[in-house]
């Protein structure tokens, strides 16, 4: 794909977030999407491209009355809303539509209509997974972190500071969920929920969604907001079972998605003002950073005990507050993109001074999948 | 009431053969006939090289502790936490979940890469299931 031919142009989350019980899931889609469409000064007839993940295309076409010309219904876990900025990027591109319209929310706290997740018992997961006792993403996600930690050289403390750092971000940003600050020795304290991870290395639970509006570069100079042009973009998938990851010391699917977004970027690792790396568990930037070839695996822990993630530090990751602090609905990918937009037009409550280029990674099932996007505020 | 039961699997024609085996204490496995590859989960054709010329086999039991995770909360049905979820890496290369029997479930008691060999469990008449515990000597 050509780097910087399509834009960002509208980019919002849901009018509430966090326990919203009045509100639908499908509703909260629709409350995201119109604040979207108001952002981008847009109209919904408009829209001619419709995204989305769970839902199907056809559920949000229909329920915000709009006719579409391309859709996607790439769900493949909290990445999905990467996917499809990839995909729609490329479909402006192709002229298969002009204006497309992501959405994803969740009313993953309040459960109102939400389909509760299965795994029927005659597919490989429920052969040969569910009978030993998973239970939920907190009891599969961190299966690979004990051999992550080992192969690596990484401690519990050094992977406690992530929540640490993040819990520093949120407090900067007045809609996150956590914002009371938290010590190393908090996090390793907290509540145990799969031995090693702890209450405050896993993510929230919450209600909420977003919305992003795509269209072609040229096109987004008449819009009102400050345009957030597509760079470079990536993605893969490994495997829906945890335990069939090719190793545990790497995320085969961060490793294709990650440096195929940076070699269509054209740009190196450097380069990056900005960082976000999906975070519904606390081991997951550490993967993320040695992944995409910021540095060996080995020295992720102590970059993060050092500091040089936190506010004023060289290299700020997840400025929101992350999954752990500012909001996890089931799907985070979208909120991570949403702060990437933030920091690009430069209006984020925790704003990176002269941040030029962000790079948003997300993740999918349990390492199932994978996508990075990379967004400029300069054409 | 009774107590909910732990999940269980229910076989495809693809993999009758592995249940088929854990019921008469076998661990089975397939081997690629053209590439040798071995593999798991099963499947009637091989994931390396796209042979449907595949052959199960009988698997020595035996791997080691590869990852895991000791669940607390929440529990799945039939399990009373805390209780590991592991995956074991069999000496003939595949990976496999599992759980780890005749063990405490401590992080002390449980050391990566230490021996373990198979242990079957019978769930009912049509399912056994393949656990692990830590191998003797």
């Amino acid at each position: 794909m050509r780097k910087n031919q399509v834009a960002v142009v509208g980019a919002a989350e849901t009018t509430e977030l966090g326990v919203v019980p009045n509100t639908s899931q499908i509703q909260l889609h629709a409350d995201a999407a119109l604040n979207a469409i108001a952002d981008a000064g847009l109209k919904l007839s408009d829209i001619d491209g419709v995204a989305t993940a769970v839902e199907t295309p056809q559920q949000i076409a229909h329920y915000l009355g709009i006719t579409p010309t391309w859709v996607d219904g790439t769900s493949v876990g909290g990445c999905s809303f990467m996917l499809h900025v990839r995909h729609a990027a490329a479909a402006i591109e192709a002229g298969l539509c002009k204006t497309v319209l992501i959405t994803h929310a969740e009313s993953g706290k309040s459960m109102i209509g939400k389909q509760p997740r299965s795994t029927p018992p005659d597919s490989l997961n429920g052969q040969f997974e569910s009978p030993f006792g998973v239970f939920g993403p907190p009891s599969m996600f961190p299966i690979p972190v004990l051999r992550y930690m080992k192969t690596h050289g990484i401690t519990h403390e050094q992977i406690a500071m992530v929540a640490v750092v993040q819990r520093e971000w949120a407090a900067r940003n007045p809609r996150a969920t956590m914002k009371a600050p938290i010590t190393v020795e908090d996090v390793l304290n907290s509540r145990m929920i799969a031995y090693p991870f702890r209450i405050l290395q896993c993510c929230l639970v919450t209600d909420g969604g977003g919305a992003l509006i795509l269209t072609s570069a040229d096109r987004a100079k008449d819009f009102p907001t400050k345009p957030v042009y597509i760079l470079g973009t990536g993605e893969s998938v490994e495997t829906p079972m945890v335990s069939q990851m090719q190793s545990f010391d790497s995320s085969r699917a961060f490793k294709i998605a990650g440096p195929l977004a940076f070699k269509e970027a054209g740009i190196t690792h450097k380069d990056v003002d900005h960082l976000m790396i999906y975070d519904a568990f606390a081991h997951l930037p550490l993967y993320g950073l040695g992944d995409l070839g910021f540095m060996p695996h080995e020295e992720t822990g102590k970059f993060i005990a050092d500091g040089n993630t936190r506010p004023g530090g060289k290299l700020p990751l997840n400025t929101n507050g992350g999954g752990l602090s500012y909001m996890h609905s089931g799907m985070y990918g979208m909120y991570a993109l949403q702060e990437s937009v933030r920091q690009m037009r430069g209006i984020a409550p925790a704003q990176v001074p002269n941040a030029k280029i962000s790079v948003c990674h997300g993740v999918g099932g349990m390492f199932a999948a994978s996508g990075t996007i990379i967004f400029t505020n300069e054409r | 009431m009774a107590e909910p039961a732990r999940a269980k699997p229910k076989p495809t024609p693809e993999t009758q053969h592995f249940w088929d085996g854990t019921q008469a204490g076998e661990l089975r496995l397939q081997r690629c006939d053209a590439c040798a590859n071995v593999y798991f989960p099963p499947r009637p054709f091989c994931p390396a090289c796209a042979s449907r010329k595949v052959s199960v086999f009988k698997a020595s039991g035996k791997g080691k502790l590869y990852s895991y995770v000791i669940n607390h909360r929440p529990a799945a049905p039939g399990f009373t936490p805390p209780y590991a979820i592991a995956v074991v890496e069999l000496d003939e290369g595949p990976r496999m979940m599992s759980n780890i029997v005749d063990c405490p479930q401590t992080p002390e008691a449980l050391e990566l890469d230490m021996k373990l060999e198979v242990a079957f469990e019978k769930l009912d008449d049509k399912i056994t299931l393949p656990l692990f515990r830590p191998a003797k000597g």
